[in-house]
């Protein structure tokens, strides 16, 4: 184990502005892609059906 | 007493398995609804097992310090946005020539899922780039042509998303995917074509072979992830994509009376 407290893991070793910057943006736009991508189905499931009013 | 001839169009139908099963929209959309709640959980579980390598495992960089642990995600975004990149571009192809509308759904699909990566790689590269080079960014040639796939996928969705016809837009798209392809090898060969900032091929690092071993399984764990994440998230989405596409379909009329049942 390379760390011996929470303040030595967050502030790893002078860089955790750096490394948990990338990892904490890296996080939430996943979760955020996943809830966008989930919440399109959810809203294509419920969409009412279109006329056709093209052409 | 013989087998008794299903529409195919039928979703929850059962038919013998092919190659091009997967390729009518419906069993896309049934297949996909059942695997992917087994994928997200996959993603989740070797997305902690590679934090736990790369965090409590791996060892302080003796040059680094702990500003190499970035390598970790930096890397595996970086090769899923070439990865997706080469996907798109061979499903758009697909899709384009075989007049299949499931495979250019899904080229579309990989499009926002490629972007962000993409995204994530350059972010994640400023940010190791910042303490290690002194610089957020340099116009280098891997830097600029990663920038450039940046590029490549938002015009692949905004020509997409431009052209309300689908089969119009698929052929748009295909043909930008196809061209824009030709950056790939120039992303992966860069750091060995021109002298750049950004250092060479990852997979050869040079460090004391133990060190090396977490560090490599912290990275491939990562990797793994992101491709199975890819997956979950492409697909929910190409899912969403065929119910918009094929919304006048008899199996999606049936589906949406049905109810809102995932």
């Amino acid at each position: 184990m390379n760390w011996n407290s929470w303040h030595e893991f967050l502030h790893m070793g002078g860089y955790g502005l750096y490394v948990w910057g990338s990892y904490l943006v890296c996080l939430a736009l996943m979760v955020l892609e996943g809830w966008l991508s989930a919440r399109r189905h959810a809203q294509a499931l419920r969409a009412p059906e279109l006329e056709e009013d093209e052409e | 007493m013989s087998q008794a001839a299903l529409p195919s169009s039928a979703p929850n139908s059962a038919p013998r398995w092919r190659w091009n099963t997967y390729a009518a929209p419906s069993r896309f959309y049934a297949m996909a609804g059942l695997a992917i709640p087994w994928i997200w959980a996959l993603a989740l579980i070797l997305g902690l097992a590679g934090l736990w390598v790369g965090f409590a495992m791996a060892p302080t960089d003796f040059q680094q310090g702990e500003a190499y642990r970035i390598i970790f995600i930096h890397v595996p975004a970086a090769w899923m946005s070439m990865l997706i990149y080469l996907v798109l571009a061979f499903w758009a192809a697909w899709g384009w020539m075989l007049n299949a509308r499931m495979a250019s759904m899904y080229a579309r699909a990989l499009a926002p899922t490629g972007a962000l990566f993409t995204l994530l790689a350059l972010w994640t590269g400023a940010l190791w780039g910042k303490p290690t080079w002194g610089a957020w960014w340099v116009w280098d040639a891997r830097l600029s042509s990663e920038f450039i796939l940046l590029l490549l996928y938002l015009g692949y969705i905004a020509l997409t998303e431009a052209i309300d016809e689908p089969r119009r837009a698929a052929h748009a798209g295909a043909l930008l995917a196809l061209v824009g392809a030709v950056n790939i090898p120039i992303i992966y060969f860069s750091v060995r074509w021109w002298n750049t900032l950004h250092q060479g091929a990852t997979i050869s690092m040079t460090a004391a072979p133990k060190m090396a071993t977490t560090m490599l399984w912290a990275m491939l764990l990562l990797t793994l992830s992101f491709w199975v994440y890819s997956f979950a998230v492409v697909w929910t989405r190409a899912r969403a994509i065929v119910l918009e596409q094929e919304s006048d379909s008899e199996w999606v009329r049936q589906l949406k009376a049905g109810g809102p049942k995932s």
